[in-house]
């Protein structure tokens, strides 16, 4: 089975048109590969869907224009995978 | 139907809260300015007012699931298909399901239909946020009751 990453790119990659080969883990889907949030509703349909999960855009949105929370922390792709995981994890557990 | 209000459904005939799904009835009138333009001698109901009217039925459906505490706006539209034309004076059954409810935003698919015939459907992203100010919320109290929104669905 492919990793989260793997899954997540192709996911970018087909939805928005992007090369599949200019997204890395390190790649900021904002800042790197333009994607705007109109795209990243697209985005997080494809990762709801196929992940079984609810990302929750409007909390994360909210943390970074409190200040709480860096666009970093969510949507660089590694760190997107990690949160990705986590909520996976956590349906999987009943949390 | 009143085109130049953009008021482009006339009745809620069923909300299905379980189900997610609606049904909504509107009658296109039979005279009005926009045929005279579109087209002289062949008036038929332009497809942008086509996804308009599968959009505010997909947004009553949205406006029910969120207990009218948000307000869901256009975002994208998606295969949208015309498939046959809407002549003055047709009645449009117009029914809309969800796709998908994420975090503030929430994707439909709707469809219109004229005895039955499927004229046009669609695949209609909205984003939605809470009410901007208290005019607009009692704007849209008012339109409910005007079409007969069932207020029952709303848990206070």
């Amino acid at each position: 089975m492919s990793s989260t990453f793997d899954q997540v790119a192709t996911i970018i990659a087909e939805t928005c048109d992007i090369p599949r080969d200019t997204i890395t883990p390190e790649s900021h889907a904002i800042d790197d590969l333009g994607i705007d949030s109109l795209d990243f509703l697209d985005i997080a349909f494809a990762i709801d869907k196929q992940f079984g999960i609810k990302l929750p855009l409007e909390k994360w949105t909210q943390e970074v224009n409190d200040g709480k929370a860096t666009t970093e922390q969510y949507f660089v792709l590694k760190n997107l995978c990690a949160r990705i995981d986590e909520l996976v994890a956590a349906k999987s557990t009943g949390a | 139907m009143q085109l130049e209000y953009f008021q482009l459904i006339d009745r809620i005939v069923e909300l299905d809260i379980d189900a997610k799904t609606i049904t909504v009835e509107a009658l296109v009138p039979k005279e009005s300015t926009i045929f005279e333009g579109h087209f002289p001698g062949h008036p038929i109901m332009p497809g942008v007012l086509l996804i308009e009217a599968m959009a505010q039925t997909s947004g009553w459906l949205l406006l029910a699931l969120l207990n009218f505490e948000r307000m869901p706006f256009l975002a994208a539209v998606k295969e949208a298909k015309m498939r046959g034309f809407v002549s003055p004076g047709e009645r449009l059954m117009i029914e809309a399901n969800i796709l998908h409810e994420g975090s503030g935003f929430a994707i439909t698919e709707a469809r219109i239909r004229v005895d039955g015939k499927l004229r046009s459907n669609a695949t209609i992203t909205f984003s939605h946020i809470p009410f901007p100010n208290p005019d607009m919320r009692g704007h849209m109290d008012a339109v409910a009751k005007r079409i007969g929104f069932p207020q029952q669905t709303i848990v206070p």
